[in-house]
């Protein structure tokens, strides 16, 4: 997997290519943590170029959300995959990340 | 029976004289001053004593059945013709005498190059037609071994006969070979193969007397007669029993090596871990793969062993999800509980439980995320998915699937009966391209399945049929040493360099009674069977001998490609200085002919010794008979007249 982070407006964004894996995971939750650390509580995490989700990168992107919302902000995700979007849906998990249809719309209502 | 034994006898003082010789050559006179041809030359000695070794033990037994019973009335047959891109006349000829063979059987014409044409022309004659299924699209065709498999599985006939695409039967072959398997221990009934279109002269040395005869009657003495692709009649029975062990031993074989090769691949990924939870679900996989190796040596059924390997793998992927499951859940509830109210659901969300443990599920599982995990899990099964047919009947190890096959027989208990009456008449290879490319095939075949397969170590055999598998792979290694008997002659005309200490009357005392002794034991095995073209092409294809060994080797051990070419069975138009293919012989003549005028110069001149000149040119004499087949061979221009007696018709 390969992490890229970038600003879109006020928001962090973190792109993540490959596989969101047990491998990855820890890796992920510490680039949103240093999001949020760095002011950019609105962190968007681009799912575009990921081809693989599992528990482990589930609990990640909910990891991040709680630091996330601790600080005050949100965390998001855009451009889910046919993969991710099957196991965010068979787990329900999209009642809670809501997939948004591109970064910028993601991003869009930041603060 | 006094035939036998004067057999023996020979046997004997041929095996005496030679050691006696040999031992001297090693103990005695070897000049090691010369050591760079004087050990390849008593290696060579030494090799074509084994050889003779081997030979004698194989006439031995030399079994000369009596007539074969009648067959029971009711037997199932299924008559095969396999072909590959033949002609549809020349398949179709060999397909109707099939149909036309007086025992009750079915006829079906195996044709790996699915020709409409030939399947139109199978049906307007009444036979049957089989083509590859589906199943081996994009996998491992196996060549003709694949094609017999394929067939095996929609036909079912209790015995198979079957028939190259030139081999045109006699009406009389299964009432011949049937009755040999009412000893239901017999698994196959070789016939010889033998070739109308070779003259009397067989300048290509297709006929093999001496195999077809003295020699697989030797081996059948042995209980070791082997299958040689054509002409011969197969039990169905044995060959699913092959097919069935076979896959038993290939599927444990891959699952060891992936279980093997999976604790390296899991110890390296527990050092890159990128956490210590990583490193300790890694950790736990590779016990899991361990105690399954443990389980199979100590004999647990293979079924048993994979499948609780894999549910152990199932379990430790649930409890890493178990672990996610209980943090998202933590992570939710604190979500939940921040004085910041949000416009969402998370409030709402009741964790599924069910829901989110579908994520242990094999696809997703985090496990699968491990590369080398994922790899693992899917070689630790059962299915055999790379291949066709999971189960294939006919050995598939090697291009020439006959030994393989006979020799995985023989090691489940099997007999064979070798009937030594020519039952089909063949096309030989016309011209000499075609007759090295099928020999090199042959060669490389028996190669393959030595190293792949070494009968010396191959469980199930008797000594003596190690031993006779062991001999018709060690004759295809004379390559070599045609090329120190080559090379020595020359080197001591042209150079001097003498690679035995002296030719004395210690040496003339030893080498000819041995050299008289194994021609006479040739010549009496023979009986009365041509056997100098044999021995002449066992030397002059030394060529495609050494390329044989060479290319088995780099594909047994380095997977390189064989540059496997299928015999073509009309000759192929213009062919044009056939000479290329034979170049290293030609210069070898020539080498040695420069070397005799040399020789007797240096000789006239007062440089070499008169007695090794003499010896020398002798030698060379002998080599340049060997090798003119050669040239009797770029002369031929195919067959013309009709002439030749099949083995078995003058008996």
């Amino acid at each position: 997997m390969e992490l890229e982070t970038d600003q879109v407006g006020h928001a962090g964004v973190v792109r993540v290519r490959g596989r969101l894996t047990m491998a990855a995971a820890g890796e992920l939750k510490a680039a949103v943590d240093r999001e949020v650390a760095a002011g950019r509580t609105l962190v968007v995490i681009d799912l575009a170029g990921t081809t693989f989700l599992d528990s482990s990168g589930l609990g990640a992107l909910v990891g991040g959300l709680r630091s996330a919302r601790a600080a005050g902000g949100d965390l998001r995700i855009a451009g889910v995959g046919p993969q991710v979007r099957t196991v965010l849906e068979l787990t329900t998990m999209d009642r809670v990340l809501r997939p948004y249809a591109s970064v910028e719309d993601a991003a869009g209502d930041g603060r | 029976m006094r035939q036998q034994l004067v057999l023996r006898i020979i046997v004997t003082v041929t095996l005496v004289l030679g050691l006696n010789y040999v031992a001297w050559r090693w103990l005695e006179s070897v000049n090691w001053s010369a050591w760079w041809i004087a050990v390849p030359l008593v290696i060579a000695e030494t090799y074509s004593f084994l050889d003779v070794c081997l030979f004698g033990m194989t006439m031995w037994r030399a079994k000369q059945r009596p007539e074969p019973p009648a067959p029971a009335p009711d037997l199932t047959v299924d008559v095969f013709v396999t072909t590959y891109n033949e002609p549809v006349d020349l398949v179709m000829a060999t397909a109707v005498a099939a149909r036309d063979i007086r025992y009750p059987h079915r006829t079906w014409v195996l044709d790996d190059g699915s020709r409409p044409e030939l399947a139109a022309a199978a049906r307007a004659a009444g036979v049957g037609y089989i083509e590859r299924s589906e199943d081996w699209v994009d996998r491992p065709r196996h060549a003709k071994a694949g094609n017999l498999n394929n067939a095996l599985f929609v036909t079912e006939g209790e015995f198979l006969l079957i028939l190259d695409a030139d081999q045109i039967p006699d009406p009389a072959i299964l009432d011949r070979t049937l009755g040999y398997f009412e000893d239901d221990r017999v698994a196959l009934v070789q016939t010889p193969q033998f070739f109308t279109n070779v003259t009397e002269a067989d300048p290509l040395g297709s006929q093999a007397p001496l195999f077809y005869g003295p020699i697989q009657q030797g081996k059948d003495g042995w209980n070791a007669a082997f299958f040689c692709g054509s002409n011969a009649v197969l039990r169905r029975d044995a060959l699913m029993q092959l097919g069935i062990v076979g896959y038993v031993r290939e599927t444990e074989r891959s699952v060891r090596d992936a279980l093997h090769a999976s604790r390296r691949l899991l110890a390296q990924a527990q050092r890159t871990a990128p956490d210590p939870t990583q490193a300790a679900v890694l950790h736990e996989v590779q016990e899991a793969a361990a105690q399954a190796l443990g389980a199979l040596d100590a004999g647990e059924p293979l079924s048993d062993v994979t499948y609780a390997f894999q549910r152990r793998v199932d379990a430790i992927s649930a409890s890493v999800v178990a672990q996610d499951v209980a943090s998202i859940r933590a992570d939710l509830a604190a979500i939940a509980a921040l004085p910041i109210g949000r416009d969402d659901e998370i409030g709402a969300v009741v964790v599924d439980e069910p829901a989110l443990a579908r994520l242990a599920d094999r696809d997703w599982s985090p496990l699968g995320a491990i590369e080398s995990v994922q790899a693992l899990v899917r070689a630790v099964d059962v299915d055999r998915s790379a291949e066709a047919q999971a189960v294939m009947p006919v050995a598939t190890l090697s291009v020439t699937e006959d030994m393989a096959t006979a020799m995985r027989l023989h090691a489940l208990g099997w007999r064979t009966v070798y009937h030594h009456e020519s039952l089909a008449h063949g096309l030989a290879p016309e011209d000499l391209g075609t007759m090295m490319t099928q020999r090199l095939r042959w060669a490389q075949g028996t190669m393959q399945v030595m190293l792949k397969e070494n009968p010396l170590g191959v469980r199930g055999l008797t000594v003596g049929q190690r031993l006779m598998y062991f001999a018709t792979m060690w004759s295809y290694l004379s390559g070599f040493a045609a090329l120190v008997y080559l090379a020595a002659p020359i080197i001591f005309l042209c150079f001097g360099v003498l690679p035995v200490t002296a030719w004395t009357v210690d040496f003339f005392a030893r080498f000819i009674p041995f050299f008289l002794a194994s021609q006479a034991l040739f010549l009496v095995a023979a009986r009365g069977v041509r056997t100098w073209r044999g021995q002449q092409y066992a030397l002059a294809l030394f060529p495609v001998w050494i390329t044989a060994v060479w290319t088995a080797a780099a594909n047994v051990w380095f997977g390189r490609p064989l540059g496997f070419a299928v015999t073509p069975k009309v000759r192929p138009d213009g062919s044009p200085s056939q000479w290329r293919l034979v170049w290293p012989q030609l210069l070898a003549m020539v080498l040695l002919v420069v070397a005799v005028v040399v020789g007797v110069v240096r000789a006239a001149m007062g440089l070499s010794w008169w007695v090794g000149t003499a010896v020398n040119i002798v030698w060379v004499v002998y080599d340049l008979v060997v090798l003119s087949v050669v040239v009797q061979a770029l002369r031929y221009r195919g067959y013309a007249a009709p002439h030749a007696v099949a083995p078995g018709a003058t008996d």
